[in-house]
């Protein structure tokens, strides 16, 4: 484990960026270019095409909250996402992807987003309603009608599935 | 061949029989059920019944697995083998043969043609002591096995659901998996999110419903009057079919038409077909969840069934006293013919050494087996059922898929959305064919030993059928719930339905005794004579003692008093578990509602602070900690919830202060004088300042609703 792994793992991530599209990067970064792929082509990604969050991680990660990414953003994305990253950091970014608004609060609108997001809008609204009350009767601790991040994180670290859901393998 | 090797072979062929019988309780992969099963049948038919060359070989049609050769008699060699010479020339034809007659009623399939030789075969199996112990043994162990699946399943978190303290927050931020890549995957995971989202929103409606309780009562209750008269009704419709039945066979069975033959089955089938939907029809007047209505419903048609198996029951015994009845005349008969030939014979040829009266199996008179009779009846009876499911499923799942489907396009309203549309799949009617057909093969089994084989048959056929049935013309339910959360429940019914079945089986060896010429117990008073002949001969002599102490009711007494008192004992412990288990929860219940309000301190003294820290001018201000009065919180009670949430300031007493809380004053908006210091210990007396303007800060909360 250690340095090889993990220059390794870089030089894959860095391959991969690239192929993403050939012509806009350059091989030789020793001079830091400036060049961001725009997010239909970090959308397209194999790994992220099916995930109905894509376009929020791509925003979240990326400099311009646009989903524009270069590759500092590319490779934190990546790193934040795999198995090694400490379970907070990961709590702190998934906060930031389901604030959609991004108030740093996830209020009902955000839940309600995120709910038809992951039942593809199969849910009556009545039903929509009754979930995102009941998580934020759940969750919020200091009652002001929606999740600050220390409520999530509060609710997230006990979770028994997070670590292994939210991960992404490249 | 030595004791100990006998003895231990017939305890090999037991097991190998029980395993047969419970085949289905095993939660085995299919493969492994049909390795085992071939394993069990082929041993077992190694040593047990007898199938010849000749006319027995077209028996081989009702066999599954049969490759040896098998221990005991041929076909044709002892009369109880034998179709008697005047049914052999319609033994063959079909129409007997469905009724079980001909070949078939004198094959090993039944009772009534195991030989009653103690031992039989070069390796002196004992034939009738094993039948015996088989029989009652397959009870033990079906016992032991849904007994301990009971506990296993105890344990797993056992019935009713589960709460979880998160449940609907986990749910939306922890249920997609980020390292989907597929397409497919996708759907799958699209769809099981929408399903579990599903359940636990029925769930909570159910906690969160209010009722106008007194229409709901009335209701209720008049559902189950409604239920209670049809099952009356359909009791005394059993009941009075039976007693046409009973007259039917004293008439000549060539006057019967085929309807009047098979009246009972036909209308316990139909019962079984009308009852169900009519029951749940009348169930959605109750309401209830869908887990506990399914529960009710399963408990309804449990009592139809039974009602319908006892009266058949009843049936069988005036038919099986009949056939003693007639078994008394033709013994009679029969000793005065060989009374006859004896004296005849000795008085021809002069001698007193009379061989015995060379006579053709097929000719010798024959009694009614009145055991063959009731397993007659029990494989009439599973086959019918084995009809109506399968007829059922075609007509009610397929035919109606078909039709709606089809004709949907030129129908005037849409077939579809309204009546009838696309079937469900029925949960409780199925589970109750299963746990049903499962007590019939134990109450038939003793009678009827080919049943079992019959049935593991039926069950691999049925469970592909099925399995085609549900994917290609059902559609899911409404409203999903969790069944399988409710496996205890079904274990309980199906444990029930044993002790029900296991009743009749040791009644009749108890008290009836067998025929005299048919079965492996012929000749003896009670069926349970052979163990005592086995004690008696062939135990050593104290063991014969011991049994004779231990059936002393004076020690009898005792014992069960012990049990009964070791009953109470557990069932105590067990309860005050229970009671520990809830304390324990309630402890850290307490724990997190500590812990939250502690963090709500934190969070609105920092907020306070920081909003002071705003308005006032100048920050040295601030002065030394002081002793703070936090101000009385409002309590916001949630619906259904476990404790109020408090709002910021509240002591960290937790749920204790519930009751300090209500007596409090309301809270005065007075002008802050003095910014409030860290928080230290429980408060004083002195009331601290009123956090004003900072506190709107989304604090004030909306109000709920």
């Amino acid at each position: 484990m250690g340095n090889k792994q993990t220059i390794f793992t870089a030089q894959q991530l860095f391959d991969r960026y690239r192929d993403l599209a050939p012509q806009l990067v350059p091989l030789d970064y020793t001079n830091h270019p400036d060049v961001k792929l725009p997010y239909e082509l970090i959308g397209s990604m194999p790994e992220l095409k099916d995930n109905p969050f894509r376009q929020r991680i791509a925003e979240v990660f990326s400099e311009d909250g646009e989903g524009n990414m270069t590759l500092d953003d590319f490779l934190d994305m990546f790193s934040v996402l795999s198995e090694m990253a400490p379970r907070d950091l990961k709590a702190s970014y998934a906060f930031k992807i389901y604030d959609f608004n991004n108030d740093d609060f996830i209020c009902k609108s955000d839940l309600e987003k995120t709910l038809n997001r992951l039942t593809r809008n199969e849910l009556t609204e009545d039903e929509v309603r009754m979930v995102c009350e009941k998580v934020i009767d759940e969750a919020d601790l200091d009652n002001d009608g929606r999740l600050s991040l220390e409520d999530f994180q509060h609710m997230i670290v006990r979770a028994p599935d997070f670590l292994s859901t939210f991960h992404i393998r490249i | 061949m030595s004791e100990g090797e006998m003895a231990a072979l017939k305890e090999e062929v037991e097991e190998k029989k029980k395993v047969i019988a419970t085949l289905r309780n095993q939660p085995w992969r299919m493969k492994k059920r049909l390795v085992v099963l071939k394993e069990a049948q082929e041993f077992v038919e190694k040593f047990e019944g007898a199938l010849g060359k000749g006319k027995g070989r077209k028996l081989y049609a009702y066999k599954v697995m049969m490759t040896k050769i098998l221990m005991g008699l041929p076909y044709g060699s002892i009369p109880r083998k034998t179709v008697p010479r005047e049914e052999q020339e319609t033994a063959m034809d079909y129409s007997v043969l469905f009724d079980f007659g001909g070949y078939c009623k004198y094959s090993f399939l039944f009772y009534g043609y195991y030989n009653n030789e103690p031992t039989i075969g070069v390796l002196k199996f004992r034939l009738p002591l094993s039948y015996l112990l088989v029989g009652v043994g397959i009870f033990g162990y079906s016992l032991m096995v849904v007994i301990r699946t009971m506990a296993r399943n105890a344990n797993e978190g056992g019935d009713g659901g589960e709460e979880g303290d998160f449940t609907f927050s986990w749910k939306m931020f922890t249920s997609w998996d980020y390292l989907i890549g597929n397409p497919e995957t996708a759907d799958n995971k699209y769809a099981s999110i929408t399903t579990s989202f599903k359940e636990s929103i029925v769930d909570e409606q159910e906690n969160q419903k209010d009722e106008n309780i007194h229409l709901r009562r009335f209701l209720r209750v008049l559902a189950n009057f409604l239920i209670v008269s049809c099952l009356g009704g359909s009791g005394y419709l059993i009941y009075f079919v039976v007693k046409r039945s009973q007259e039917f066979a004293n008439m000549k069975k060539d006057n019967l038409s085929w309807f009047e033959k098979n009246e009972v089955e036909f209308v316990m089938s139909l019962l079984g077909l009308v009852c169900p939907p009519l029951f749940e029809t009348i169930a959605e007047l109750e309401d209830y969840h869908p887990r506990i209505a399914l529960k009710w419903q399963l408990g309804r048609i449990f009592a139809l069934f039974l009602g319908n198996l006892y009266t058949f029951l009843f049936a069988l015994f005036d038919e099986v006293t009949a056939k003693l009845e007639s078994e008394k005349v033709i013994k009679n008969s029969t000793e005065w013919v060989l009374n006859q030939y004896y004296s005849n014979y000795s008085s021809f040829y002069n001698t007193t050494d009379v061989p015995p009266p060379a006579v053709h199996p097929s000719d010798v008179i024959r009694g009614p087996c009145w055991e063959t009779g009731v397993g007659i009846e029990f494989v009439k009876l599973i086959v019918s059922d084995i009809q109506v499911t399968y007829l059922t499923i075609l007509i009610g799942d397929f035919v109606r898929a078909v039709i709606v489907r089809f004709l949907n396009y030129c129908w005037c309203w849409d077939l579809e959305a309204g009546f009838p549309s696309y079937g469900e799949f029925d949960i409780s009617g199925n589970v109750l064919g299963l746990i049903f057909n499962q007590g019939m093969i134990w109450m038939g089994a003793f009678y009827a030993p080919g049943l079992v084989g019959l049935n593991v048959l039926r069950l691999l056929s049925s469970m592909y059928y099925q399995c085609w049935a549900v994917m290609c013309c059902n559609v899911p339910h409404e409203r999903v719930f969790k069944a399988s959360r409710s496996n205890n429940f079904y274990m309980g019914l199906l444990l029930l339905v044993l002790f029900l079945s296991l009743l009749p089986v040791v009644y009749t060896i108890m008290t009836l005794s067998p025929s005299f010429d048919c079965g492996p117990f012929s000749g003896q008073e009670k069926m349970y004579d052979v163990i005592m002949e086995t004690i008696e001969k062939d135990l050593p002599a104290f063991i014969g003692n011991l049994f004779s102490y231990a059936t002393n009711p004076g020690l009898i007494l005792p014992a069960v008093l012990l049990m009964v008192l070791a009953l109470y004992y557990l069932n105590a412990v067990s309860k005050a578990y229970q009671q520990a288990n809830t304390d324990l929860k309630k402890k850290m219940q307490m724990a997190r509602d500590e812990e939250k309000n502690r963090r709500n301190n934190k969070d609105s003294t920092n907020q306070v602070m920081k909003d002071l820290e705003d308005l006032l001018p100048n920050k040295s201000l601030i002065p030394p900690p002081t002793e703070e009065e936090p101000p009385p919180p409002d309590v916001v009670i949630e619906k259904g919830s476990k404790s109020p949430k408090m709002k910021p300031g509240a002591a960290a007493k937790g749920v204790n202060l519930q009751k300090d809380v209500s007596l409090a004053a309301p809270n005065p908006r007075a002008p802050v004088t003095r910014a409030p210091g860290p928080r230290k210990g429980p408060p004083g007396n002195a009331r601290g300042p009123q956090p004003g303007p900072g506190r709107g800060r989304g604090r004030g909360g909306p109000p709920r609703h």
